[in-house]
This record gives structure tokens, sequence and C-alpha cells, in this order.
């Protein structure tokens, strides 16, 4: 599967990563090898084989609807920037 | 040229769950700022969520009481985005697997009823709450990172703006009576994102559908949908089309504002959620909620016309919200007459209280109350007209009827004798009246009978007064 420029500036816009112009080319090659390496495994017949999302073999691992403790406020806020009464401060 | 309207609706409903749905913090509104968060729901690294039993449970609830077809086996998925609410730049919902599907509503339209498809009903976190301080910063508060919801959307089964109001206000009384939610659209428990355009009848020709979001009343979306509607119709009569926009209601405007052009589905690139395994929701379960599901409000109100003999109308008022038709019921269970109890609760109490925009529940006099001020009307104790004063001095003031009686001295005249005594005084006092009435003039009666309850300030009983004039009349 060939992946194409417009998609990689895409994709970048999406993450929000900015790339250079120059890396375009380079990083629409590299993602191409890997879709084309992931490819391969659509060569095994699942016919018949449900998907697996997930390796646990595990279903309805739940809690129980009990409060714990937050965390104190200075503490949640601790990795702020800035903050001001209480609230994480933005800049725009 | 004829237009039809199509609507569609997106309703998200906080759950009223004590913590979130994937941490042991409180899941309150109003707290202050960021109290209620932990490393999970702020999104720290290495934080790992784990699914709020009580959150499947609900949703399955919801979706037993919308008559959805439940999953067997569900699970969550990843959105992702980047916005500063939401912590992990992503937020788990359900995509592909939602845990209901295929559901519907019942409404009464004008046209006769009409069914509402529910798509599906899913499972999801909030994000956390900006505020613009209006100085170029935003302020977050992730108290509400974290919240459940369920999110239900319907297929675009609503013709007009009325429809889709109606939609919303039995949507929000089955999920008051199931218990989950306490629907304050004003809290912002109750969301609701309209899909909405319109179609040429005659050409067959299409608007793009716009999306309405940041409605805050079902006032609000009324107004934004007709206002759309409008929008639309103007446009393709003009050989022009809508853009598929998001679009926000405008309080002070009276108007839909565009919001932001929207991202296609593609751009959230969804995928399972890794942090989280499979939901298995077997029959047991799903007759363990059926089984503890209340009486909904359709199966409440034909009751009501069986067991009461109560009109349909009655019983859908009464039925309306759960605490008013247990009000109801709690009442006529000492006054054994139905619809005696639904003429008062409609005719005087639900005028105040909406009037008044209140709650049934926090009236200050009990439905004990009431059933014996009923029982003093019924025993001739006091009229029906003092029965209504007492009753809104109970309504204003919550004293027992019988204080209330006692203390204004309104204990019903029926006493012959003292009964006498007063109309002997009329009679003498509007002869002429009286002789009018001699020749002929009827009407007079009412006057005569008038003038009693006059100086009786209403308290003569009314049957005895006119049993007495009439007699003394004849004399």
């Amino acid at each position: 599967m060939k992946i194409s420029q417009k998609e990689i500036k895409h994709i970048a816009k999406l993450a929000k990563l900015e790339i250079d112009e120059n890396d375009v080319e380079k990083f629409t090659n590299q993602l191409t090898a890997i879709l084309e390496l992931v490819e391969k495994l659509n060569e095994v017949d699942t016919e018949g084989i449900e998907p697996t999302y997930n390796i646990y073999h595990s279903k309805n691992f739940f809690r129980e609807d009990i409060i714990k403790p937050s965390l104190e406020r200075e503490k949640a806020l601790s990795n702020a920037e800035e903050t001001t009464e209480g609230h994480f401060v933005l800049k725009i | 040229m004829a237009y039809k309207t199509i609507i569609g609706l997106e309703i998200h409903v906080e759950l009223l769950t004590k913590t979130k749905i994937f941490c042991g913090c409180l899941a309150e509104f109003g707290r202050e700022a960021n109290t209620n968060c932990c490393p999970v729901c702020l999104g720290l690294p290495g934080a790992l969520p784990v699914l709020n039993k009580k959150v499947v449970e609900y949703c399955i609830r919801a979706g037993l009481a919308l008559n959805c077809k439940i999953s067997n086996r569900s699970r969550m998925d990843r959105k992702n985005y980047f916005y500063p609410d939401l912590v992990k730049g992503y937020q788990i919902t359900q995509y592909s697997n939602p845990l209901c599907k295929d559901g519907y509503i019942k409404i009464n339209t004008k046209h006769g009823e009409k069914k509402i498809r529910i798509k599906r009903i899913h499972i999801e976190e909030d994000t956390g709450k900006s505020i613009y301080d209006g100085n170029g910063n935003v302020l977050l508060d992730y108290n509400r990172s974290g919240v459940p919801l369920i999110e239900i959307v319907t297929y675009p089964d609503m013709n007009s703006p009325e429809e889709a109001r109606m939609f919303l206000e039995k949507l929000k009384v089955i999920l008051k009576y199931i218990e989950i939610s306490d629907c304050k659209m004003e809290e912002g428990s109750l969301r609701c994102d309209i899909n909405i355009n319109v179609i040429d009848e005659k050409t067959k020709l299409k608007s793009t559908i716009t999306e309405i979001k940041n409605l805050n009343s079902f006032k609000a979306a009324v107004k934004a949908m007709e206002f759309e509607e409008k929008r639309h119709i103007e446009l393709l009569k003009h050989r022009e089309n809508t853009l598929k926009e998001t679009r926000k209601w405008d309080e002070n405007k009276n108007e839909t504002v565009v919001m932001r052009g929207k991202e296609t589905v593609e751009d959230y690139r969804y995928f399972p959620e890794p942090d989280l395994v499979e939901i298995e929701v077997d029959e047991n379960w799903i007759r363990d909620i059926k089984e503890n599901l209340p009486e909904l409000p359709d199966n409440r109100k034909e009751r009501f016309m069986r067991e009461y003999n109560l009109p349909e109308y009655d019983a859908a008022v009464l039925t309306s919200s759960k605490e008013l038709a247990n009000f109801f019921e709690k009442t006529v269970k000492i006054n054994k007459n139905p619809k005696q109890v639904s003429n008062w609760i409609m005719g005087n109490i639900l005028r105040w209280i909406n009037a008044s925009d209140m709650d049934i529940n926090e009236m200050k006099f009990t439905h004990k109350d009431f059933a014996n001020l009923l029982e003093l009307i019924n025993n001739g104790k006091i009229s029906n007209n003092i029965g209504k004063k007492v009753l809104k001095i109970m309504f204003e003031e919550g004293k027992n009827p019988e204080a209330i009686i006692e203390e204004r001295g309104l204990l019903q005249i029926s006493d012959v004798s003292e009964l006498e005594c007063i109309i002997d005084r009329i009679i003498e006092e509007n002869k002429q009246s009286v002789e009018e009435y001699k020749n002929g003039k009827e009407k007079v009666l009412g006057f005569l009978i008038g003038q009693v309850m006059k100086i009786t300030k209403g308290k003569a009983n009314p049957q005895l007064v006119n049993r007495i004039i009439l007699e003394k009349l004849k004399q």
C-alpha cells in the first residue's frame, strides 16, 4: 500500500507534528515500507477467526462505584506551568 | 413549494453514579475546581482506567427503557483528537460495538402516534471544562473529566422542531423515571446536539446537514431548529446550499452562528481501546436489570387510566414525572376519589408549581395534608371555594389545613338556624329584589345567595343557603 505525500502531511497535522518540507518524501517512503511490511499479515488465512483486540484473555474487569480519595488540588496542579484560582492556565 | 424538515438528535446524558467512569474520583457537579482529580482522569502517564460497573448497568437500563437491543459483547474505543479539555489526547468512548442498539420512543404528534427510532446508546467519558477568561487565557477545570456519559443517537425521524421537542421531553421523563440522570440542562447533565436539513419535496433537492451545538434548554433547541429550518429553506429557494458545518445557538442574537467546519469521521482514527478488556453482557445480567426497572411512564399512564378510571389527558399529565405520579397515588390511597384528586392537582397545584418553577417534592405540604383538605371539603366542613383558598395558603405557608381553617375561622356554616338568621336579614335588606323575584325574575336568586356569601365571607354551606332562601321566598 502506497501512502501519498498529502496523506503524510495530513497525518502529521492530526498528530500535531511539525515536519520539514524536505522530510516529507523520506517519511512517505518510510511509512510506505512499514505499511508494506504489515501488509504481509494479509497473506495469513484468517477466515472464521475473530479479530484479537486484546492479548489479555479476560473480560468484564470492573470496579464498583465506590469513592476513592482524589489528589490534593496542589498536587493535581503541580505539573501545570501556570495556575490561577485552582485552574490550569493555558495561554493562547 | 413544500419542504420537509429532517432532524436527528445526539443527546449526552451525565449518569448519576457516585464516581467517575474509570476512576474512584467523585463525579459531582459544582465542586471547587480540580479537587476531584487523580492520575487517571488527569491523563498522567502510566495511569490505567478501570471501568465502573454501574456505568454499564445504567446504560443497559436506558437501553431497556428505550426499547433497545442490548449487545452481548461490547468494548471501548479510542477517539483521537487534540483539545485542551481532553487530557489524554483521546476520549475513551464506544464506536463499532455500542452497548445498546435499535430502540425507539413513541411520541404523540398531531398526526397521531409516531415512533422515533434510536440508533444506538453508548457509554463514554466526559471532558474537562474550559473557561475563557477574556484575556486570551483558557482556565481548565478537570473535575468533569471522566464523568460518565451515555450518548443517545436517534435516526433522523423527526420532521419538525415540535416533534424534536416532544422526543426530548419524553426522553427526559423516561431517564428521570429510571433514575440514571437528573437531566438538568442548565447544569449540563443533559446536552443535545441537533442534525438538521430540509428537502424540497418536489425536486427532491436536499440541503447539506448542519449540526447545532451549545443548547442549554429545550426552548433554545426549538428556537435554534426553527431558525435553521428557515435558513435552509431560504438558501434552497435561492438555489444555494448550506455548508457542512457545526453551528452554535447564540442566545443574544437569537440565531445560529458558525462554530467550525466539520471534521470528517476518519479524522478521529478510532481504534479498540487497548487499556480495557471486553464487556460481555449475558442474559442473566440483562434480566436482573430488567426486573429492577421501575414502571415506565407509558405503562403507568395506561394503568392510571385503567385503575383510576382517569381520562387519557389526566393520566398523561399525572405521569409526566415520577414524583408527581407518586404524589397522586399516595393521595388517592387516603382520598378514594381519583378524579377529584386529579382535578385539584391539575387545576391548582400544577399551575402554581409551574408558575414558580419548582418541583412537586419541593412543596411545603405533604400528600397527607392534601388528602385531608379534600376530606374536609367532602365532609362539608368547608366549601370548594374556601378549599381552594386553604390550599393556596398551604402552598405558600406550608401549614396543615385544619390549622389554617381554625386560625382564620374558615369552617363552613352549616347551622340551619344561624343561616336562617342571616338570610332573614338579607331578605329584609333587599325587599325590592325579593319583589322582583316574585314577579318572575329568577336571576335575583343568585344575587341573594351572593349577599349571604359576602356576609359569611364564603363560609356558608352553599346547598343549605340555596334551600333556605328558596323556602323563604316561597312564603
